[in-house]
């Protein structure tokens, strides 16, 4: 009834100018409330939902185009450094997202499942990681004994340089992991790319000898990053300085750095994904997926297909490694273990596999979910428990609930339960992918 | 605009006003809060979790000043998954919540670097309960001080304490975690110079079957097997070893400080040459305040704490101290974080529950005591009376 | 009487057994075969001389010395993988479909076990039980592990799996993965919630931490014992048990034949009076079992568990299960004996023939290489048939 209701009146509000005054009205409300309260999560929720009212409501081109670009180029950069919590909560948004969609288009475009994605990350990261560092003079030491005056191999600006590099190194690295595997059936290979991923960390942790090129679990620390000119922090400081509130320093510059790298691959993902989509090779992934032994008779080169797919879903994953050695400075074995690759996977699965708005979603709800919601929600529970509250109606003493009752220690659960329920109730995923979206609406009226 | 668009708009708005909970809890006037960072969840969160108890039981007993001062201490935990990722997302919450003051934690090393370039930035002091790389101290940074010794340290006592047991054969296993393997790394080089044969240097990550690995020790048959890492991989890896024949001497670091170490072990553990760890925490006998912890511990959480949760408790007490005196000095109010970061460092000979603490320029504990101590009864609940055999006063390397 | 055990297939018993004998003779001459030759052509290089140096003996030497204690440990944890790899390989082989989350029912069954013994430990009764008494504990123990392992498995197929069946291959195996974390976290907060902390410890009691020893052999400056552990005889002998009651349930009677049927095909089954639902909710009860009882065994053998224990033993015994070809019963026991065979020398040997520069860190690799190069070269595994894909 309620929904009808809402349903209706969602219906009728977009229609004419009343979507542009909405999504205005989002968008500034959210800035206002993110202005006025800097530290409030709920603030910065309705700030971020406003891109999804954006994309919702109906609305020309051009305004979805301006407004966007104002929200990622502007708003959100002088919130972010006006609480740098908010812009690294942007910042790994923006990390998952890339890296969703390059899975996306493994999983998503050509069906196959990958288990072990975080292992092209781990490639793109420790190639910087070991040609930014000092770790070239460190050979032939153990981990933790070298002497700390070591020289740099490379200057930082050689980062730029090694966005490209490691989008070919991991890309060849797909291919050779796709030689093998990709004749298997969908789920073998899962498997296999499950142990590839474990592979890669355990390599990374054990290569500290007999030559250490990694540092084994110690992991590589300082890595360069690309030069950051001085009069680029004066320029912003004295644009922005009026509505940020302080001077910004080079630290916060360079996050900022990192999250309009990170939107630039982002954007050239989403260009690459949407050509391919409609190219022959994007009509060969959907065949090959809905069925292979249909794809063959009809004379589609399956690996060679499958191939691509790996390949160019690796290749993304290479750059957001590169992009996140320099953000970091220090990598270590831990940031690639097998729950990095599930995280990514319930990225793609939550917002819809195949579709490029929902694998979005999906980063973004993740990522707010496991940051900001749960541990936030841990911190409430644990700030009632210190309190002397009582539990309405039941008369429960919050004092009394249990300290394992800790929902920021139980992420797998969510991991978990994401993945069961969108299996069961929505396959498709929050917002799914047009041509599947057709085909399901094409059932509905039949 | 179809059902199915609509459907998840609103379920977006829905989830986002019920989030408005979370969100809203305002903080007061004169509060002050102390974040911790350890890992709550996934396999390293044994230790984690009691990182955070350990620090909550300090600030609820000794609290106390600051509150008669009128102001409101808080506990604000943080779960950082032993992951840089989640320890830097989190790190940069910490600091933009003016109310928190000082940092407790961090369990893995590889999350406490990265993190603390984040506190570094935001002047927040951090005092770490169990990061024992020697770069966590080395950068130099006035906000990070640590109040366990160094891992070039630890291995160095351990290979002195076999010299002096006239060893002349080890054998060195580690867990591949960047503490275990950091200590194994430096024991193996100052038993080299100790003129002892190292016969295996060897890695693992396995927590249960290691007959693989114990092939070439038994097969060895040194007179010392050196374990760097945590209790619940040694003493299985020790337990197994003297079922296979073994009947040399056992030796491990701090992390093997903890009463499950005898659940596993059992007998074995004082069977054959017996077993030892060097440790920078004593036992009751040398502090008598750990027996009380340990009490009012297992009173408060029904569980015996492992390794780490008695020096997180002596972390949470060093910030409290240094935020007490940092608002002495501003007259009862609260103090800058800056102060705080300064007062710790200003602290003499503070007397915690595993050491008695002076910081050096770099945020080491000046001479931390060191001791290495046998196992003597199988019994889970006589950890506490292992004897000392050997105390050691070493300044960290600068 | 006399007609009752007439009935009794007693081919299906013994074949088994002779198939298991047959497989782990062959694997251990097999890997003893590489090992020597390995170390017959190192024994003059670089390799024998640093081996010289530090145990005092020829590479020859030890490795021909140690071989019998790596055969008996290789033998050992390959048992425990070919009993968790019977749950992989049956469900596939009814319904190809990788049950992700067995190792986390593994798990559970551990659990369940031990708290058991840590119950009855905490009672005291444990302690001073006679021997006799601490066997039939064991086996309560193990009883009890089975049980609730296997009522999850069919508990999880029917919530998780079975809405999902006709799917694309991928949702179910997805929705597996999912079910994985979910039940890894709830073994940990039920854990947390009820003893405080979740990594629980077998308790010492009976005779199974004693050894008996075959003998010593003198090595160089040491001298090496020969003998196996009391808890490995029971693991493998409870395996070889479960194998061969496995093998006669499928193969023998007549449920086993309706599973054999569903397996082969579905619709005719069913149209044959067979009712599908239960069978496969049977074949997940039977998998659930076996699994149960290999994660109390697992914990009897390695003393400590954790919520996170299954899914490395889940991995491998999924390798295990498509080294012997998925779906094969027989091939399942191969490939975990093989499997463990191969963890085992690779651990003990690697890091002296590659004089410490890759030791047994690396051994959970070999197991993962050995599964790509099988499905490159043999991709229906060393016992499959080579079967057309089911549209």
């Amino acid at each position: 009834m309620i929904s009808l209701f809402l349903k209706d009146l969602f219906n009728r509000v977009n229609q004419g100018r009343w979507p542009y005054l909405i999504v205005i009205g989002h968008i500034l409300a959210g800035s206002l409330l993110v202005y006025t309260q800097p530290r409030s999560n709920l603030a910065f929720l309705v700030l971020m939902t406003s891109f999804m009212s954006l994309y919702f409501f109906t609305t020309s081109v051009r305004f979805k185009l301006i407004a966007g670009t104002m929200l990622a180029l502007v708003i959100i950069p002088i919130v972010g450094v006006r609480n740098i919590f908010y812009l690294e909560v942007i910042f790994q948004i923006s990390v998952f997202a890339a890296l969703a969609l390059g899975l996306n288009i493994v999983v998503g475009f050509a069906g196959l499942l990958d288990l072990g994605y975080v292992a092209f990350y781990a490639v793109g990261a420790y190639l910087w990681a070991f040609f930014g560092s000092q770790q070239f003079y460190v050979l032939h030491f153990a981990p933790g004994t070298q002497p700390s005056d070591l020289p740099f191999l490379l200057p930082g600006d050689a980062f730029y340089m090694f966005l490209l590099v490691g989008v070919v190194i991991a890309g060849l690295t797909g291919i050779l992991l796709g030689l093998p595997v990709l004749r298997l059936r969908g789920d073998y290979l899962a498997i296999v790319t499950l142990g590839f991923g474990e592979v890669i960390r355990v390599l990374a942790n054990n290569l500290d000898k007999p030559l250490n090129f990694t540092n084994g679990p110690q992991g590589i620390t300082p890595i360069q990053r690309p030069s950051m000119p001085d009069p680029v922090v004066e320029w912003f400081n004295s644009v922005f300085r009026g509505v940020v509130g302080h001077d910004v320093t080079p630290a916060d510059m360079y996050n900022l750095m990192f999250y309009i790298f990170a939107l630039i691959v982002i954007i050239v993902i989403i260009f690459v994904t949407r050509r391919l989509d409609d190219s022959k090779l994007g009509r060969a992934w959907t065949a090959v997926r809905e069925d292979e032994t249909a794809a063959i008779a009809q004379g589609i080169p399956l690996v060679k297909m499958k191939l691509a797919a790996f390949a160019v879903g690796a290749s993304f994953a290479g750059v957001m490694g590169v992009l996140l050695a320099a953000s970091r400075t220090f990598i270590s074995p831990e940031s690639f273990s097998f729950m990095q690759s599930i995280g990514v996977l319930t990225m793609v699965i939550l917002g819809g596999a195949g579709s490029i708005p929902g694998v979005i979603l999906g980063a973004a709800t993740v990522t707010i979910l496991n940051l900001q919601v749960l541990q936030g929600f841990s911190l409430y529970l644990n700030e009632l428990r210190q309190s002397d509250a009582v539990m309405p109606i039941i008369n429960f003493a919050w004092k009394d609930l249990s300290p394992q009752l800790d929902p920021a220690k139980y992420q797998r659960m969510l991991f978990g339960l994401i993945l069961v329920l969108m299996m069961i109730f929505r396959p498709a995923g929050l917002i799914p992918a047009t041509r599947r979206k057709r085909e399901i609406d094409a059932e509905e009226t039949n | 605009m179809s059902t199915r668009r609509f459907s998840v708009f609103s379920m977006m708005v829905a989830a986002s006003i019920s989030l408005a909970l979370c969100g809203s809890v305002g903080a007061a006037d004169k509060s002050i809060k102390i974040a911790t960072q350890s890992p709550l969840s996934g396999d390293q969160s044994v230790i984690g979790v009691d990182i955070k108890r350990g620090a909550e039981l300090a600030l609820e007993q000794l609290g106390g000043p600051l509150v008669d001062m009128g102001l409101k201490i808080e506990l604000a935990p943080f779960d950082d998954q032993a992951n840089p990722d989640a320890g830097v997302a989190n790190a940069k919450r910490i600091v933009s919540d003016p109310a928190i003051l000082a940092v407790v934690g961090h369990y893995n090393s590889g999350v406490q670097i990265p993190s603390s370039e984040v506190y570094h930035t935001s002047g927040l002091v951090n005092v770490s309960p169990a990061n024992t790389n020697p770069k966590v101290t080395t950068r130099g940074y006035l906000e990070v001080n640590r109040i366990v010794g160094r891992d070039d340290v630890q291995g160095v006592v351990g290979a002195d304490f076999a010299a002096s047991k006239g060893v002349k054969s080890v054998f060195v296993v580690h867990d591949k975690t960047a503490y275990g393997q950091g200590i194994a790394e430096f024991f193996k080089q100052k038993a080299t110079e100790n003129g002892m044969k190292v016969l295996g240097f060897e890695g693992t990550e396995e927590k249960a079957n290691f007959d693989a690995l114990l092939s070439p020790v038994v097969a060895g048959n040194p007179d010392l097997v050196y374990f760097g890492g945590m209790a619940f991989q040694a003493a299985v890896l020790f337990k197994q070893a003297r079922e296979r024949g073994y009947e040399g001497i056992f030796l491990s670091d701090d992390g093997f400080d903890s009463s499950d170490a005898a659940k596993i072990g059992g007998d074995t553990l004082i069977s054959g040459g017996g077993t030892f760890y060097s440790t920078v925490s004593g036992p009751a006998s040398v502090y008598a305040g750990t027996a009380k912890f340990i009490k009012d511990f297992e009173a408060k959480y029904n569980a015996t704490p492992q390794p780490f949760a008695a020096q997180a408790y002596d972390s949470m007490a060093i910030s409290l101290k240094a935020i007490e005196d940092a608002a002495k000095a501003a007259n009862n109010a609260v103090p800058t974080r800056a102060a705080v970061a300064k007062a710790v460092r200003d602290l003499k000979e503070f007397k915690g529950i595993t050491g008695t603490f002076t910081f050096n320029k770099i945020g080491d504990p000046e001479k931390a005591l060191y001791f290495v101590i046998q196992v003597v009864s199988k019994d889970p609940a006589k950890w506490s009376e292992n004897k000392v055999v050997q105390t050691l006063e070493i300044a960290p390397p600068q | 009487m006399i007609r009752f055990l007439k009935r009794i297939n007693v081919y299906e018993l013994v074949r088994p057994v002779g198939q298991m004998m047959a497989f782990s003779l062959g694997s251990a001459a097999f890997m003893s075969a590489i090992a020597i030759s390995l170390a017959l052509a190192l024994d003059d290089t670089a390799v024998g001389v640093s081996l010289m140096d530090k145990y005092n003996v020829s590479l020859f030497t030890y490795t021909m010395l140690n071989l019998p204690q790596v055969i008996i440990d290789g033998l050992t944890i390959g048992f425990v993988y070919a009993a968790i790899a019977l749950g992989y390989t049956m469900v596939y082989g009814v319904l190809e479909f990788i049950n992700f989350a067995h190792s986390e029912i593994f798990a559970v069954g551990a659990f369940v076990g031990v708290e058991l013994l840590i119950a009855l430990d905490g009672m005291g009764i444990l302690a001073g039980a006679s021997l006799g008494m601490a066997y039939a504990y064991l086996i309560l123990a193990i009883l009890l592990g089975m049980i609730a392992a296997g009522g999850l498995a069919v508990a999880v197929e029917r919530v998780a799996y079975r809405p999902l069946r006709g799917m694309s291959r991928l949702v179910p195996l997805i929705s597996a993965i999912g079910v994985s974390f979910l039940l890894q976290d709830i073994i940990r907060l039920v854990e947390s919630l009820t003893s405080g902390q979740f990594n629980r410890i077998m308790p010492t009691f009976g005779n199974f931490d004693s050894r008996i020893i075959f003998g010593k052999i003198a090595m160089g400056s040491s001298n090496l014992t020969l003998g196996i552990s009391v808890k490995s005889i029971i693991v493998i002998v409870s395996a070889v048990l479960m194998l061969v009651g496995l093998n006669y349930l499928v193969n023998a009677t007549r449920v086993g034949k309706a599973m054999r049927a569903v397996a082969q095909d579905r619709p005719t089954a069913s149209l044959m009076g067979i009712n599908v639902n239960r069978i496969i909710s049977l074949t997940f009860l039977v998998g659930g079992l076996l699994g149960g009882a290999a994660g109390v065994l697992y914990a009897l053998k390695f003393t400590r568990i954790d919520p996170f224990v299954g899914f490395f033993p889940g991995l491998k015994a999924f390798t295990a299960a498509v080294l012997g070809g998925i779906g094969n019963m027989t091939g399942a026991v191969l490939g975990g004996i093989v499997l463990g065979m191969l963890e085992t020398f690779a651990g003990s040997y690697m890091g002296v023939f590659t004089m410490g520069a890759a030791g047994s860190e690396y051994k959970d690799i070999f197991a993962f290489s050995i599964l790509i190069l099988v499905l490159i070269f043999r991709p229906q595994g060393l016992m499959g048939k080579n079967v057309v894909q089911k549209a």
